[in-house]
């Protein structure tokens, strides 16, 4: 059957979860250039947009629901449906983050130039990377892109404990700077959770195209089902 | 998890029409199994062909192997009424005797002589009442018509008649497509609570019935069985795309 009644109903979710996704890649990356460019200005529109954002979660959640209560999908239409609604509160918890680096841009952008930021964009790049390509690869479920994602979240873990020690180094010899790189200290651990969050979805991927939990696998087998 | 039914390269033929292409399949003791499929896969022959009710169709005719608890059911001699004892069988429209509800039940106990005495034979149909969840319902009336009974009394009716001369498996064609939403809830209820005592074949167009109810999913088609998996599985990542396009209602 080519037109399914479901099938207007999931290309509606897909449509929506996409949207979303763009939202919260654009709230990460014009937050951290409110913080780079020292624009106060562009981190009060990033915090301002987050409750569209918020509004758009609550309508996936709804939609997804429905989907469920009327159509009771099956199969892949299922598993659609369900990593939908898992990936959506992770793109709102992203975008919570890109609001928490706004904020913290905004009180950064009043404090004297601290530090040079070399590191932060590189994170943030990565981190924004990941989450464009997990999202083109939750659109074209490709599972193998989803673990080459999962694997570069060690790049940005790798900048954290970098940005980290600098930043504690920074706090020892100089004192007066403590305030501004407490701040941001907080900015790196927030990219450094996106990154999780990222990580996340791309498990979702795989749930996705292969019905397989890879979350929480430390080596050992899952158990089987039977 | 031990066998009860194993069915290996079933072909069957009605007159010089294959129905069932080449049919291999275990269900296990104490589970439910569902057959679901479009209108005219076979699944309802299939489950036929498990008690030999096709026997009885002219120019009907079955290759391969139906063996239960090692016998094949198909060998020279088999008792075909004992067999029929063993494996019983309920069907999409009720079809109560024209009699009291006792006798309904009572029936199928007095012509094998499974009883020892009247006595023996109350309990045994009260059991067979209980055990279809429909004593409560008609204990003070026993001896009223059967076809005073709603719909779904009469379905769990004919399931009691079933019960009563103790099988050990019960196939069950369609049993629930006739009746409403309620009827059809005890009924799928009566299915995962006889499964602690019985084997059970249901064939469903229902496929969210299928899923409520059984431990494994048959999915056939044009007379082939295409998948046979775990339940939970067939409906959240079936091994073919066939049983994919047919849950998702993708066929047309």
């Amino acid at each position: 059957m080519d037109h399914r009644i479901i099938d207007q109903q999931l290309d509606h979710l897909r449509d929506k979860i996409l949207l979303l996704g763009g939202a919260t890649e654009q709230a990460v990356q014009r937050a951290m250039q409110s913080l780079v460019e020292r624009d106060s200005e562009l981190a009060k529109q990033v915090l301002e947009e987050d409750k569209i954002i918020d509004q758009m979660e609550l309508e996936i959640d709804r939609l997804s629901i429905e989907i469920i209560a009327l159509q009771q999908p099956a199969a892949h239409d299922l598993r659609f449906v369900i990593s939908v609604a898992k990936i959506t509160p992770i793109l709102e918890r992203i975008a919570d983050h890109a609001g928490s680096i706004a904020e913290a841009a905004i009180i950064l952008n009043n404090e004297p130039h601290t530090k040079n930021y070399v590191d932060f964009p590189i994170m943030a790049q990565t981190a924004t990377e990941m989450l464009r390509s997990a999202l083109d690869a939750f659109t074209s479920e490709d599972a193998a892109l989803s673990r080459e994602i999962i694997e570069r979240d060690r790049l940005i873990d790798e900048a954290y404990r970098r940005v980290f020690s600098e930043l504690l180094e920074m706090m020892i010899d100089n004192p007066a700077a403590t305030t501004g790189a407490a701040h941001l200290l907080f900015v790196a651990k927030h990219l450094e959770r996106i990154g999780d969050y990222v990580k996340d979805i791309c498990e979702l991927n795989v749930y996705l195209r292969e019905a397989a939990f890879i979350k929480h696998r430390y080596g050992s087998p899952t158990p089987p089902s039977e | 998890m031990q066998t009860k039914i194993s069915i290996s390269n079933l072909d069957f033929f009605y007159g010089k029409v294959q129905a069932l292409h080449g049919i291999s399949l275990e269900i296990p003791e104490r589970e439910v199994v569902a057959f679901i499929g479009p209108s005219g896969c076979g699944k309802s022959t299939f489950i036929r062909t498990l008690n030999r009710m096709n026997d009885t169709i002219p120019g009907a005719r079955v290759e391969g192997e139906v063996i239960i608890d090692g016998e094949n059911i198909y060998a020279a001699g088999t008792d075909v009424v004992a067999l029929r004892r063993k494996v019983g069988m309920v069907f999409q429209k009720s079809n109560p005797f024209p009699k009291s509800i006792f006798d309904n039940v009572a029936y199928g106990i007095k012509i094998n002589g499974i009883h020892s005495n009247k006595t023996d034979l109350k309990d045994r149909v009260e059991n067979a009442l209980r055990n279809a969840a429909l004593w409560e319902e008609v204990k003070d009336r026993l001896n009223m018509s059967a076809f005073g009974l709603s719909g779904g009394q009469q379905q769990r009716l004919c399931i009691a008649r079933a019960l009563a001369v103790e099988p050990e498996v019960v196939l069950m064609d369609e049993p629930a497509s006739a009746l409403d939403p309620i009827a059809t809830q005890k009924i799928e209820e009566l299915v995962v609570e006889l499964k602690r005592n019985y084997t059970i074949v249901i064939v469903t167009h229902n496929m969210q019935q299928a899923a409520r109810v059984s431990d494994r999913t048959a999915f056939f088609m044009l007379g082939k069985l295409i998948e046979f998996n775990r339940t939970d599985k067939v409906f959240q990542n079936p091994d073919e795309k066939l049983t994919e396009d047919y849950i998702t209602g993708r066929f047309g």
